[in-house]
């Protein structure tokens, strides 16, 4: 039985676009006077932020509370664990406060699996980021952004085209990408300099290319990825910061050579001047605002969907 | 994906049961047609009447219908009130789901659309519109759905079929059809919007369910 969201690569097409669909349904919530529903009441989420955040961990608290769950904020910060508290005494501790969802950004890639696998925690677990892994929400808040602008918020992305560009090395964001968008039927397309390309990306359910120009008059939408300089990109990885926007960055030229309909997302937040312009960034073209709005009502599907169904399963074992 | 839609055209099979035994489909005797397609259009005008009746006009009045099937009827309503009364009614739909009282024990299910008209229904008369009319639980999911929308002037119900069973102090205001059943019989709604043809049956379980 699936209780938790770990891997965008977990998800069927089927389950994977009702989530999109419970989405779009509860999108429409944020346009009625009582933006809240009763259906998580007495449910406890917890926000376990091992690592900084500001959209995720405000989408996650929005969404849970939206759906009336009580919820906790636990952040690395401030906590016990800068006293050396590892993370099973931490989680046992989440277990005895009777935790129903355990929402975890880690930098260690695998953390939210070890709390899922190890026993420690009832309750489900979401993958909210883990190191340069995965981060399966963000792949869906964009994969509904793409299917509400590119097949009128219904059904899969079967055809779309979508280039994934720059620091695909320390994305998690890029690695879920690329696993929902081509179960959902799109064409992934990864473009970055050599040196942040990951080792294996051949495996991966994609093409890649060095050069980004050649890929944009037959994309439906490009997805820039923020060079993270916190995991070192940058240090070694191209000659400098210029360098790497004239090669790899969006600006008005390169959204020139797209087609009329396609989009510009970024998962934020944005390195103005590198990876995207700002004249881009605050373009029509650009629904990088409209995937924060989204965001929420992807991780509310997220939440009903894992918590409702918690004392039964469905006649295939998935609460999707 | 759970079950939602097996056996779609269950007016009850989308809500099964709630904690009973459940009826065992190879002990179902075949279906008997209790109201074929000219019996369930003319109980829908007449309900029409009576909301016109009863609302003295068809001024202020929002009829909602709920997933699944209330919705066609509601519009079917909505379209007999507005050819009495030479102008158009407000006919949109009530999505229920996560204001059930079962959700925990139950596999997630599906949402439905939720299409308030434009006006809203603040100060509005809302006739809630269902196909069935068994516990009341669906109801009573509505009337907390309808709270969060806006404030009604007042709320009424109108069913296709009031099959009793009630588990909770609710009553239809307008009924098609008031169908005496037991509990391990099984009544389906079809439409013909969405199963080709307008029918109410009844599926006798078999009498060693009861055991």
């Amino acid at each position: 039985m699936r209780r938790h969201l770990l891997s965008a690569g977990d998800l069927s097409r089927d389950e994977a676009v009702r989530v999109l669909d419970t989405a779009g349904e509860l999108l429409a919530l944020a346009d009625r006077p009582i933006k809240k529903l009763p259906t998580l009441r007495g449910r406890t989420v917890v926000n376990l932020f091992f690592e900084d955040s500001t959209r995720t961990r405000i989408s996650f608290e929005a969404a849970a509370k939206r759906l009336s769950a009580d919820v906790i904020n636990f952040s690395a910060k401030g906590s016990s664990v800068s006293k050396g508290e590892s993370l099973k005494d931490t989680a046992l501790t989440l277990q005895a406060m009777g935790a129903d969802a355990v929402v975890v950004r880690h930098q260690s890639s695998g953390a939210p699996h070890r709390l899922a696998a190890a026993g420690w925690i009832d309750g489900s677990i979401v993958n909210a980021g883990d190191g340069t892994h995965e981060h399966p929400t963000q792949a869906l808040l964009d994969a509904f952004t793409l299917r509400r602008h590119l097949a009128d918020g219904t059904g899969d992305l079967e055809g779309r085209r979508i280039t994934i560009v720059g620091d695909v090395l320390h994305s998690r964001v890029a690695r879920s990408n690329a696993l929902l968008l081509s179960t959902l039927g799109a064409e992934v397309t990864l473009v970055a300099p050599p040196t942040l390309l990951p080792v294996g990306v051949d495996s991966w359910p994609v093409t890649t290319s060095y050069d980004l120009d050649p890929t944009l008059a037959k994309a439906d939408a490009v997805m820039m990825l923020r060079v993270q300089r916190e995991r070192g990109a940058g240090g070694g990885f191209f000659p400098s910061a210029r360098e790497y926007s004239r090669r790899y960055g969006v600006d008005a030229r390169r959204m020139g050579l797209l087609p009329d309909h396609a989009l510009v997302l970024h998962p934020g937040p944005m390195n103005r001047g590198v990876e995207i312009s700002a004249d881009v960034a605050d373009s029509t073209r650009s629904v990088i605002v409209e995937q924060v709005t989204n965001g929420v009502a992807v991780r509310m599907a997220v939440l009903f969907l894992l918590l409702s169904a918690e004392t039964t399963t469905g006649t295939d074992g998935s609460p999707w | 994906m759970p079950p939602a839609s097996a056996g779609a055209s269950a007016g009850e099979a989308r809500d099964p049961i709630r904690g009973r035994p459940p009826p065992r489909p190879a002990a179902l005797v075949p279906a008997s047609v209790v109201l074929d397609h000219r019996d369930v259009g003319r109980a829908l005008v007449r309900i029409a009447h009576e909301i016109l009746e009863r609302n003295r006009g068809s001024d202020d009045l929002v009829l909602l219908g709920i997933p699944t099937r209330g919705v066609p009827l509601a519009r079917r309503i909505a379209a007999h009130i507005a050819r009495v009364e030479s102008h158009p009614v407000a006919a949109g739909s009530l999505d229920v789901t996560m204001y059930r009282d079962d959700l925990r024990l139950r596999p997630a299910r599906t949402l439905m659309h939720t299409e308030v008209p434009p006006g809203g229904v603040d100060d509005k008369t809302v006739v809630l519109v269902d196909d069935v009319l068994f516990s009341g639980r669906t109801i009573r999911a509505a009337l907390d759905a309808l709270a969060d929308l806006g404030r009604p002037r007042a709320v009424r119900l109108a069913v296709l079929v009031d099959r009793g069973h009630r588990e909770l102090p609710i009553r239809a205001d307008f009924v098609g059809k008031n169908l005496p059943t037991s509990l391990v019989e099984q009544v389906r709604v079809t439409l013909t919007e969405l199963d080709g043809d307008d029918a109410v049956l009844i599926e006798a379980a078999g009498r060693e369910v009861l055991t």
